[in-house]
């Protein structure tokens, strides 16, 4: 049995951000994940926009956390060196009926607070982004709407809390939690290979938060995971529009926007639909082709020739349609950050600095001594000035072995990637801490070349490097070797 | 650091230029090679099957390379390994990087890009599923098998016809692994007829023509895929679906030439070869700067490819020593049009001025057609027909234009090549 004075379950974008936040008390913390990795649920496969605020009916959770969290935006990407990027937004009006969603929007907008906002017509849009629609009539522009990396800001969360001295445990996943005491509770929780205890849960477990909230709670939640699927296009489509681009939004979300990513491709999507399955991260047909028919709708010139991926995300869509955060009122030291959909990346800094505060209130712990705010990125090598490349590549030279030519990324980057804390085990890991991999041969080049690296640095044979631990082993044996069908 | 010629990729193409330069009187060159070793994708294509046009016997792919890695050591050829080059600027210079090297710029009179190509995707196909492991380009698997000694899975299936998709089924098979089917969207192969025989016939391969991979199952490593029969629009017919249990799904679905860096250097791109538009003598939209092999259009034939990039080396030679001497200036241009049933041409102009004897023109056709005839037009006057039994869109054309007939048109703008049915009534004798 293993005690902390907190345990988070779920090692995404919240939970990561609320194991910083908690670091900075005097209390020992625990993340447990069910994953090899942080960021494998829906922190990874999301638009990763930095909501403007618009959107959220004014007096709910959404709309509170998206106004804090855009606030904190800048400083945090400063101070946790993550990309971040203010390339401001816009909602397409397509015929004169739809300007009075914008109306309706700008004055949601307004009540939320969100500075700037204005509506600009159609001559004016295309001024701004010439590759819209001739039939756009109207848009609603938002000056503070932006753009992040989701997997950077999630890790560089992690790597920080780590940093203070929080304890991850990756591969555990939780499977039973007990209350246990009648004064001075505490919670047991189970996992698949070991068991914890804690007197404060935060449950981040995206879309099983209500499942772990069921275990202790009367009081019912039902998550549905709301499948988004999406289209990346290579980098050289990534300037055909430079706003993040939005239509006006329906009744299951905001509709299917298209954007530039802050490393330079172009991202269309999501479609929206409700499924049973937790798991369900596959694209459709379907789905696919619904991307193309709405965002050629916004940007006719879509070139769809220079799609380089598509994947899916799930959105943990809680039936209460709100952010669930706090306390749960019959189960004391248990805290939810449940239904995190969007916009949960924007609203993550906020809601793990509420649910910090909320914590330290309930349960005093004091502020920690020696917690330190800022975490160095890894050094990625393309992003530097040529004196900057000379002296990284003097100081180590494994820094100009390219390994991914498409996003040229070098070996030193990919050691670091391994080597530093909370560091990749796996292909995927290595992917989005470096990028390696998510260039338009998708990795079809550098795939050997990382499968070497990780055997090497964690002493693997290459049979056992794998894409995402569990079952997916990239290569079976080695040439030559009897083997059993 | 200083070159007349710097050439950028060590593989076939890059070889066969830098040997054909230092023949013509090149006195420095410097091959800049991103692997390893020099010799390309060819040190991985251990079939044999090679060399038939250019030494008259059936070599390995290693053994090819080989014979020109030794040419070039032996002429005293200057190549760096290991080298990423990852800038060329408009003026030359070419800004690269290496373990041992570190970054660094070198200065040429002439660049010949000879990077190649590289496979098309499963992302750029949007074949909808989950992203498992086990699923390969048929070249990634090519390389784990022959060069790294690894097996990427045991039960196989393989979507596209290409040639290295038929290669693979034939190795994969021969390493003990079952591949239980090959797919192609179209009606008809991409790859070689030969290769068809040789790879999937005498291991009874089933090629399925038409067909295509809908949906892809499996959450961690690939468990199975599902195949549908497409319709002439190429979408899968409802009702065919048939789901086949692998843990390997190899794509063979086209080559891309790898132009980044023609990119960057802003080369007027050629959009249906994916390649520069060059003239006759190889020289790219760029001054003194030239593209052969699979970077300037996708090849079936590595003889092909030494052949076009010797002339590119050669015709640097001649820029350099014209540019020395003064004499150098651009000459009027007869473009070179794909017409009816052609998809494209290499090169894209000629200028009748500066050009050889002759110039050979590779192209290739849209579709598959059977007893028709090429058709050379010069402006509206249909000059020759060619009968060809067979043409195929997997199978590059070439023919040869004489500088004298071109010479007989003084005012000649344009011209076409086309796929026609049968013999023209205009045709002008040559």
């Amino acid at each position: 049995m293993k005690r902390y004075d907190c345990i988070i379950i779920g090692a995404g974008v919240t939970g990561c951000a609320a194991a910083r936040e908690l670091s900075r008390q005097n209390r020992s913390i625990a993340v447990l994940e069910r994953r090899s990795d942080v960021c494998e649920g829906t922190s990874k496969a999301n638009s990763g926009i930095v909501h403007a605020g618009f959107d959220a009916e004014p007096g709910t959770w959404k709309a509170g956390m998206n106004m804090a969290g855009n606030r904190m935006m800048e400083q945090l990407s400063k101070e946790l060196d993550f990309p971040f990027r203010v390339n401001k937004t816009l909602v397409l009006a397509f015929e004169e009926s739809e300007k009075e969603g914008l109306l309706k929007l700008f004055n949601r907008g307004k009540r939320n607070k969100v500075p700037g906002l204005s509506i600009l017509d159609g001559d004016k849009v295309r001024e701004l982004e010439p590759a819209v629609s001739d039939k756009v009539c109207a848009a609603l522009y938002a000056p503070t709407g932006g753009i992040v990396c989701p997997f950077e800001m999630t890790i560089a969360y992690a790597e920080n809390a780590y940093r203070n001295g929080v304890s991850f445990f990756l591969e555990h996943e939780v499977v039973r939690i007990v209350k246990k005491g009648i004064a001075g509770h505490t919670y047991q929780i189970e996992t698949d290979k070991e068991t914890f205890e804690a007197p404060i849960v935060v449950n981040a477990a995206g879309v099983y938060a209500d499942v772990l909230h069921n275990m202790v709670s009367g009081q019912k939640l039902h998550i549905t995971p709301r499948r988004g699927e999406y289209l990346l296009f290579d980098k050289s489509a990534g300037t055909m529009v430079s706003h993040t681009i939005f239509q006006l939004p329906g009744p299951n979300g905001k509709g299917v926007l298209i954007t530039p990513t802050v490393h330079g491709n172009l991202l269309a999507g999501p479609t929206a639909m409700d499924i049973e399955d937790r798991e369900g991260v596959d694209t459709t047909r379907e789905g696919l082709d619904e991307i193309v028919e709405k965002a050629r709708r916004s940007v006719p010139g879509l070139p769809l020739d220079r799609v380089i991926t598509s994947f899916a995300g799930l959105r943990a869509h809680e039936a209460g349609r709100d952010f669930i955060i706090g306390e749960c009122p019959d189960a004391e030291g248990f805290f939810d950050a449940a239904g995190i959909a969007s916009p949960g990346l924007t609203g993550a800094p906020a809601i793990a600095v509420y649910l910090a505060d909320l914590i330290e209130k309930r349960y005093p712990a004091g502020r920690k001594e020696g917690f330190v705010p800022e975490r160095k990125g890894m050094i990625h090598l393309s992003d530097l000035s040529v004196p900057e490349k000379l002296r990284i590549i003097q100081s180590n030279p494994a820094y100009a072995e390219v390994i991914c030519r498409c996003e040229t990324v070098t070996e030193g980057e990919i050691i670091d990637a391994i080597q530093r804390p909370l560091g990749a085990r796996t292909i995927d890991g290595i992917k989005r801490r470096t990028r390696a991999g998510m260039g338009r041969c998708q990795a079809g080049f550098c795939t050997p070349k990382i499968i070497d690296i990780l055997a090497r640095e964690l002493n693997l044979r290459p049979e056992q490097v794998t894409k995402c631990k569990g079952d997916s082993a990239l290569l079976t044996g080695r040439t030559g070797e009897a083997y059993e069908i | 650091m200083r070159y007349e010629i710097a050439i950028i990729g060590g593989g076939p193409a890059g070889l066969a230029a830098a040997c054909a330069a230092k023949e013509a009187g090149c006195g420095s060159i410097l091959i800049l090679e991103r692997d390893r070793d020099a010799g390309g994708i060819l040190n991985q294509c251990i079939h044999n099957g090679f060399g038939l046009h250019t030494f008259g016997e059936e070599l390995t792919g290693p053994e090819y390379a080989a014979r020109y890695v030794d040419k070039a050591r032996r002429q005293g050829i200057e190549c760096r390994l290991n080298t990423m080059v990852v800038d060329i600027s408009p003026d030359k210079v070419i800004t690269a990087m290496s373990r041992r090297e570190g970054l660094f710029t070198i200065e040429a009179e002439a660049v010949i890009l000879a990077m190649g190509c590289r496979e098309r995707s499963r992302g750029a196909l949007s074949i909808p599923g989950f992203r498992p492991a086990g699923i390969y380009s048929a070249g990634t698997a090519q390389r784990l098998i022959n060069i790294e000694g690894m097996m990427p899975g045991r039960e196989v299936v393989i979507l596209g016809s290409g040639d290295i998709g038929l290669i693979m089924a034939r190795r994969m098979t021969l390493e003990g692994a079952r591949v239980k089917l090959v797919a192609e969207l179209m009606p008809y192969s991409g790859g070689l007829k030969r290769n068809i025989v040789q790879c999937l016939d005498d291991f009874g391969i089933p090629l399925r023509l038409s067909h295509t991979v809908i949906g892809i199952h499996g959450r961690e490593r690939l468990t199975g895929v599902t195949v549908a029969e497409t319709d002439h629009n190429r979408r899968p017919v409802p009702g065919t679906e048939e789901r086949i249990d692998c843990d390997t799904l190899l794509l063979s679905v086209g080559l891309i030439p790898e132009n980044e860096l023609s990119r960057g250097m802003g080369l007027k791109m050629d959009p249906a070869t994916g390649g520069p538009v060059v003239g006759e003598n190889l020289e790219t939209s760029a001054d003194g700067v030239f593209a052969c092999g699979n970077v300037l259009h996708v090849h079936d034939l590595v003889d092909y490819v030494s052949e076009e990039a010797a002339s590119a080396g050669r015709n640097a030679v001649k820029y350099i020593k014209d540019r020395r001497s003064g004499k150098r200036e651009s000459g009027r241009r007869v473009r070179l049009r794909a017409g009816k049933g052609v998809r494209y041409t290499v090169p894209g102009y000629l200028e009748p001025e500066h050009m050889d004897e002759s110039a050979v023109i590779r192209f290739r056709v849209s579709n598959v057609y059977r007893e028709a005839y090429v058709g050379i037009c010069f402006d509206d006057i249909c000059v020759k027909q060619q009968r060809k039994h067979v043409l195929a869109p997997g199978e590059m054309e070439q023919i040869r234009l004489l500088k004298k007939d071109i010479e007989r048109y003084p005012g000649l703008s344009e011209i076409t090549i086309r796929v026609e049915a049968g013999a023209g009534s205009n045709q002008a004798a040559l």
